[in-house]
């Protein structure tokens, strides 16, 4: 066993925390604040290679590995989780799948753009009416010829205001209700209407939209994978991307621990540092302890999806403890800074609110443990329609 | 044009600083990085080189372990390093390194050599000096911007008072200060590709260096003592009811520090 980062590994760390401190880091409480995504930032991302850390050379990318990846998720939601999530669903969502399920041909054309960052991509699943249970989303795409004609509405559809690329999901067989009717389509911006953005608790500097398809029409060059195969795509790309999001939970709750031990070794009361009182000294034992487990379980994951391994249970464990720990320690972190984290002068506030997020997305806190549940009891034990709703966006 | 860049793997600049009490040196043995002055030269190197064409080799006296943080200059554009790595050169002194550093420069023979202003940890601020000495070469410090014709190079120089346009002869020694630029951050590609790049570890005995002339036996100086520096003097502390700047001005202004 090694658990020895190689030298790459290390030394794109280090970039990409540099990057994250110098560049993002600043700016990221005005950008909460503001409600404002960083245009200006992701150019400067590109030219680094931090938008296709994990994507072969030959397809643009820098070649790295995919733990690589998740260090640089991990760095760049240290400094804002809004940078995190965009980065997240740009990679793992939009530009492996074409990758890992793409025909040659699809993969020439569509991935190199976003690995050399010229643009963002987005992954279209959710829909008003479905989110956990993915398999019952309605947006249509009608036989037209040798292609289809889409229609209907997406939801929450993270860089959608930004995307020039949409790995979007639709049911090309209007016939079956489940997951088995549904086809995945690489779609261009114009493919799609922007509608609305979302207004959320946290992620502000990150674009959260919905979207409307309104007979866009589209050739058999755009269907990813085979017809009616899409919810495997759907599936397999959120199995990759649940250890991202873990990445993200552990990067904002490092944020989170980083100010709350520094705060408690300089903020004094009755005559001593904070950091004098065993009640504050456990909290910061505890926060340390399972920011380490957390970041274990995810490098794990992450390791083993490298090596080309099943990572479905163990991504959805590293996803699930890394979440809930993100959520539970950003809140300590406010405990140790008293009123002082309550307020907007520190940035805990804004991890604690960020931090929510990643037990929700990407399959929400109770669907992995469907997922693990499953693993330990066996497939046998539900039905149908939650075998889709475990593993949905 | 061939450049040498001297550089240097330090504490990382977090990281607390600690001297061995039993050896009298730097524990070396936590995070590390290159010296940030030296991310100055490399750049500048490279810089030069985008423009002008040639080579940007790296040579660095420091323990094997400081080839990880040479990678950091290869995966910004260097083209090879030259890490002298030998137990007969630890603790060795400013006299000792530029003997050093100066053979290794010597197989190198390259047009320019530049180097960081200072170390992070040493704070010498002279081997530079020591190394354009033993080589015989020109040289110019402290160094805020710097062009080249491929004949002569021409400085110009941070001093207190303005600045001093510098011109000398290649081959030359300079010493540039963080003024000179914005080192870029290493892209990824470089990263993945620097592992490929050209790594050469040397030992004394390649450069023909006696190992009585490195270390702390090639040494001329000798840390006999260490101590904590001395408690802050005399302060004054002054509470802010709007005439604060005007009171910092006349106290500095009274001792004569403006
Ligand atoms: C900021 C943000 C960004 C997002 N980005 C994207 C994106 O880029 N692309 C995309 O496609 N989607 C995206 N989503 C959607 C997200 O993936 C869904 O919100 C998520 O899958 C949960 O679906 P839901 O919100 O409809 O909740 P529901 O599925 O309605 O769940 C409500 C509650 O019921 C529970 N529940 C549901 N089913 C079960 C079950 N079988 N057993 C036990 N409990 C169950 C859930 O765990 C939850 O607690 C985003 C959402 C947000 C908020
Ligand atoms: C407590 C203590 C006290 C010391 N006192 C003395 C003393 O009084 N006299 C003395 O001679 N030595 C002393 N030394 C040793 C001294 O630190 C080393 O000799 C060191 O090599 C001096 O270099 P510097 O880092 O100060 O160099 P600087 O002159 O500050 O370095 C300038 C530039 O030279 C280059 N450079 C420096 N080191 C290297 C290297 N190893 N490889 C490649 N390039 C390099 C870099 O470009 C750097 O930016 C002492 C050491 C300790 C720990």
């Amino acid at each position: 066993m090694d658990l020895e980062l190689t030298p790459e590994q290390r030394a794109i760390q280090t970039l990409a925390r540099e990057v994250a401190e110098a560049e993002i880091a600043p700016h990221a409480g005005a950008w909460d604040r503001e409600h404002r995504f960083p245009d200006e930032l992701y150019p400067k991302l590109a030219e680094l290679g931090l938008l296709g850390v994990c994507v072969p050379e030959e397809y643009g990318g820098a070649g790295g590995d995919f733990l690589s990846y998740v260090l640089v998720l991990e760095e760049l939601s240290r400094a804002d989780a809004g940078v995190g999530v965009t980065v997240a669903v740009h990679t793992s969502a939009a530009t492996l799948p074409i990758l890992a399920f793409g025909t040659e041909e699809q993969r020439a054309r569509f991935v190199p753009p976003l690995a050399r960052g010229e643009q963002l991509g987005a992954f279209a699943l959710t829909e008003p009416g479905s989110g956990s249970d993915a398999g019952s989303l309605r947006t249509s795409a009608a036989r037209d010829g040798d292609g289809w004609v889409l229609n209907g509405a997406k939801q929450w559809i993270t860089n959608g205001s930004r995307a020039g690329t949409f790995v979007l999901f639709a049911r090309t067989d209007p016939t079956t209700a489940g997951a088995r009717g549904i086809s995945c389509f690489v779609l261009d911006a114009e493919h799609v209407r922007i509608t609305r953005e979302e207004e959320k608790l946290g992620l502000n500097s990150s674009t959260t939209s919905d979207l409307v398809l309104e007979g866009a029409r589209v050739e058999r060059d755009r269907l990813l994978h085979e017809e009616g195969r899409g919810f495997t795509v759907a599936m397999a790309t959120l199995d990759g991307g649940r250890i991202g999001i873990a990445a993200q939970a552990v990067g904002i709750a490092q944020a989170a621990f980083d100010v709350a031990s520094r705060y408690a070794r300089e903020r004094e009361q009755f005559g001593r540092r904070i950091g004098d009182f065993q009640a504050i000294q456990t909290k910061l034992a505890n926060m340390a302890v399972e920011i380490d487990a957390a970041r274990l379980l995810t490098y794990r994951a992450a390791w083993l999806k490298q090596e080309g391994r099943p990572h479905a249970v163990e991504g959805a464990k590293a996803k699930l403890f890394a979440s809930e720990m993100a959520r539970r320690q950003t809140a300590e972190a406010i405990q140790v800074l008293g009123g002082y984290g309550y307020t907007k002068e520190f940035p805990v506030e804004r991890y604690y609110r960020d931090a929510k997020i990643t037990e929700i997305y990407e399959g929400t806190s109770e669907i992995q443990r469907l997922v693990i549940a499953r693993s330990i009891l066996g497939r046998g034990l539900r039905e149908d329609r939650v075998t889709a709703a475990p593993r949905s966006s | 044009m061939k450049i040498a860049v001297c550089v240097k793997q330090v504490p990382d600049a977090t990281a607390a600083k600690r001297i061995d009490p039993e050896t009298k040196r730097l524990d070396r043995s936590g995070e590390a990085a290159l010296n940030a002055t030296d991310l100055n030269a490399v750049e500048e190197a490279i810089r030069l080189k985008e423009a002008q064409g040639g080579e940007v080799v790296l040579v660095s006296l420091g323990p094997e372990r400081a080839l990880e943080s040479l990678r950091k200059a290869l995966a910004m554009g260097a083209d090879r390093a030259v890490l002298v790595a030998d137990e007969a050169a630890a603790g060795s002194d400013l006299v000792a390194t530029s003997r050093i550093l100066a053979a290794a420069l010597e197989r190198e023979q390259a047009d320019l050599v530049l180097f960081g202003q200072a170390s992070s940890d040493g704070d010498g601020a002279v081997l530079w000096a020591a190394v354009a000495d033993r080589l015989r070469r020109p040289l110019i410090s402290q160094v805020a911007a710097l062009t080249t014709d491929g004949s002569t190079v021409t400085g110009k120089r941070q001093t207190e008072h303005g600045y001093d346009t510098i011109s000398a002869p290649l081959p030359a020694v300079v010493a540039v200060s963080d003024a000179i630029n914005e080192p870029r951050y290493p892209s990824l590609k470089g990263i993945m590709g620097a592992k490929s790049k050209p790594q050469e570890t040397l030992s004394l005995a390649d450069l023909g260096v006696d190992a009585a002339e490195a270390g702390e036996a090639g040494s001329r100086t000798t840390v006999l003592a260490l101590g904590p520096p001395p408690a802050r003097g005399e302060s004054l502390k002054i509470e802010d009811d709007g005439s604060a700047a005007q009171k910092i001005l006349d106290y500095l202004v009274e001792r004569r520090l403006l």
